[in-house]
């Protein structure tokens, strides 16, 4: 990297071919990915899928089987967790028990030598981001969930890392003080302007904070792309199925239904079901019908055992009912073809 | 026909007294603990009390029996003689080096078994160390007496001086030496599960935060482990301070408490023996009150 032309000093991190394996098991198979200044990045993906694997092997504590990594244009494949400028936010905090909530903040800026009068500034700076101002003697067993998980982002962020690594750092919390810390976060990250790569397997939380979506199966980036894009364009069927519920359609059924062989997604919230007899469509009945609260997914079976979801908003809930035969509709650009 | 009219009966019995506990729990825990108990009251307790009450008995100088006119006069003995106080000093010298010794060897040996060796290896390692435990104590008293006879005109040395020409010979680094090897495990397991306790994330929040292992062993994991360390070593502490075969084998002419409140009993004057064991109650007393602090009672 002797050039430092802009267009390579907005990428933070770049994975070239990237293979980690344990014994026989291939964790992570030739990943190739940019991460952008700034940006707030999600791997997303179940358990099992290497996007943990991915950002260990960024932080440095898992090394590569092969491939490269590089930190802001610089290769750092080999180089320790302690001298790598990213920092961590750890899935179970991994707060030191033995040391008060300031103590835990100051930790990397003293270990780095960074003079008392200074950390002390620093660290009353970041208790404020997150919200933590007299809380700075207390130990972590004397925190709540949340607190605590503020202070793992407080310890982090006090560093001034080029990137902040997220590990499921929500995954703990009840579903309640796991959306606010959602919309905390993300305001956090605009606020601080880290690059922030955020591991989950939660769909609706890689959905409502990040820019960028990178989706992981088996080892494998199955799509790279905004909220937007991986919901609405999903590129494999694996994406569409993970991302959101959606109905497949492939081989025969495809052909039956949109007349087109291939495999085909369609949202269950652009299927109606209509019970006017003339209009053209799929006949199915209703076969169950689920109450989700805000609206309720309706599942339908045609008559040769296909079965299509559908939502519906409540205040039309009344006109279905169970055993109905109903017509199914869609626009047709409300399917798309993935592979 | 009559077998299972018996065992009808039986069932019925048995039914009848679980309901009978189960109706009255106090009872039921009564019967559950009353043998315990009274196993602690008597042995535990009882032999405890009857120690220190001995104390405070008088001699009989001419029969060598304890007789049962009170006197403080032992105790007084035992505090204010220097003989007997710098030998409770040395005890506490030794015991606390033997400790010491135990926690510099267990220190890394359960870093590695716990963190580094491979889970194959672990159970071997820890099986490998404990096993010494299952051997008998006089047994490796006298191996390591064999490994320390420094040899004489009459007869000839042990394996040191016969393979390295030195040996300690019999005296207190002997018996430290052979008090840590004896209690190693004691000392070794707490600190290994302590090892085994520290959640791995903790190891690399500190790497991540920039501290390279030294300084990760000492900032997180020493603090951490501190409870252990303090557990460990009331175990060596203690079986060492109260030690006084292992000085007879391998101590030459030296002198732990133990083996003065053995001479005493044996002169004999029990009164003042158990005065002599005043010492190492209150000692342990006071370092199990200092270990406590230390958080040593934790993670029982």
């Amino acid at each position: 990297m002797t050039s430092k032309a802009k267009p390579s000093s907005t990428i933070a991190i770049s994975l070239r071919e990237v293979r980690k394996t344990f014994g026989e098991v291939v964790a992570v198979d030739s990943v190739d990915l940019d991460v952008f200044n700034g940006e707030f990045l999600t791997l997303l993906g179940p358990s099992g899928s290497g996007k943990t694997t991915v950002l260990r092997m960024v932080a440095g504590f898992e090394a590569l089987t092969s491939g490269s990594i590089l930190l802001d244009g610089e290769d750092v494949t080999g180089v320790p967790a302690f001298e790598r400028d990213v920092n961590t936010v750890f899935q179970d905090y991994a707060l030191f028990p033995h040391m008060t909530v300031l103590e835990n903040i100051e930790y990397g800026l003293k270990v780095k030598g960074v003079a008392r009068d200074e950390r002390r500034n620093r660290a009353t700076k970041i208790l404020e981001v997150v919200q933590l101002i007299g809380f700075a003697d207390r130990k972590p067993n004397q925190l709540s969930g949340g607190q605590r998980q503020r202070v793992a982002l407080a310890r982090a962020l006090v560093n001034q890392p080029k990137v902040l690594l997220l590990d499921e750092p929500l995954g703990a919390l009840d579903l309640k003080l796991r959306e606010e810390m959602q919309v905390e976060l993300k305001s956090i990250q605009q606020r601080v302007g880290i690059t922030f790569v955020y591991v989950t397997h939660d769909q609706s939380e890689a959905l409502s904070m990040s820019d960028r979506v990178v989706v992981f199966n088996a080892g494998k980036i199955e799509q790279i792309g905004t909220p937007q894009e991986i919901y609405e364009h999903p590129a494999t069927s694996f994406v569409a199925s993970f991302v959101g519920i959606t109905n497949l359609f492939s081989g025969d059924r495809a052909q039956q239904i949109i007349g087109r062989s291939g495999t085909f997604t369609l949202r269950p919230e652009h299927v109606q079901i209509s019970f006017d007899s003339s209009q053209t469509g799929l006949s199915a009945t209703i076969s169950s019908i689920q109450y989700l609260g805000a609206e309720s997914r309706v599942h339908c079976t045609t008559k040769d055992n296909l079965k299509v979801i559908a939502t519906v908003a409540n205040e039309h809930l009344s006109r279905v009912v169970l055993g109905q035969l109903a017509t199914l509709v869609w626009k047709p650009d409300a399917v798309f073809e993935v592979s | 026909m009559s077998l299972s009219t018996s065992s009808q009966i039986a069932k019925h019995k048995t039914q009848s007294i679980n309901r009978f506990f189960a109706s009255h729990p106090r009872l039921g825990l009564g019967t559950l603990l009353s043998g315990p108990i009274l196993w602690l009251l008597v042995v535990y307790v009882g032999s405890l009390a009857l120690l220190v009450v001995s104390a405070f008995f008088g001699l009989d100088e001419f029969t060598g029996k304890a007789t049962t006119n009170l006197t403080i006069g032992n105790i007084e003995e035992v505090i204010s003689e220097s003989a007997y106080r710098l030998l409770v000093l040395r005890s506490i010298g030794i015991a606390g080096a033997a400790t010491v010794i135990c926690f510099m060897l267990a220190l890394p040996v359960g870093f590695y078994i716990s963190k580094l060796a491979k889970p194959w290896a672990k159970r071997g390692l820890v099986v490998a160390i404990l096993l010494p435990l299952w051997a008998g104590y006089l047994v490796k008293a006298f191996a390591l007496r064999a490994v320390f006879e420094p040899g004489s005109e009459f007869g000839d040395g042990g394996f040191l001086k016969n393979t390295i020409g030195w040996s300690p010979g019999f005296g207190y680094l002997s018996v430290i030496i052979t008090l840590a090897y004896l209690w190693f495990p004691y000392m070794f397991l707490p600190i290994y599960s302590g090892f085994e306790r520290l959640p791995e994330s903790l190891i690399d929040a500190s790497s991540d935060l920039g501290a390279g292992s030294i300084r990760t062993f000492f900032s997180v994991m020493m603090p951490m482990l501190v409870p252990s360390i303090a557990a460990g070593s009331i175990f060596t502490f203690s079986l060492s301070l109260g030690d006084y075969i292992t000085v007879k084998i391998v101590g030459g002419k030296s002198q732990m408490i133990g083996n003065i409140i053995e001479r005493t009993l044996l002169a004999p004057n029990q009164p003042l023996a158990a005065a002599f064991t005043l010492w190492p109650i209150t000692i342990m007393v006071a370092y199990l009150f200092v270990m406590a602090r230390l958080g040593a009672f934790k993670n029982l």
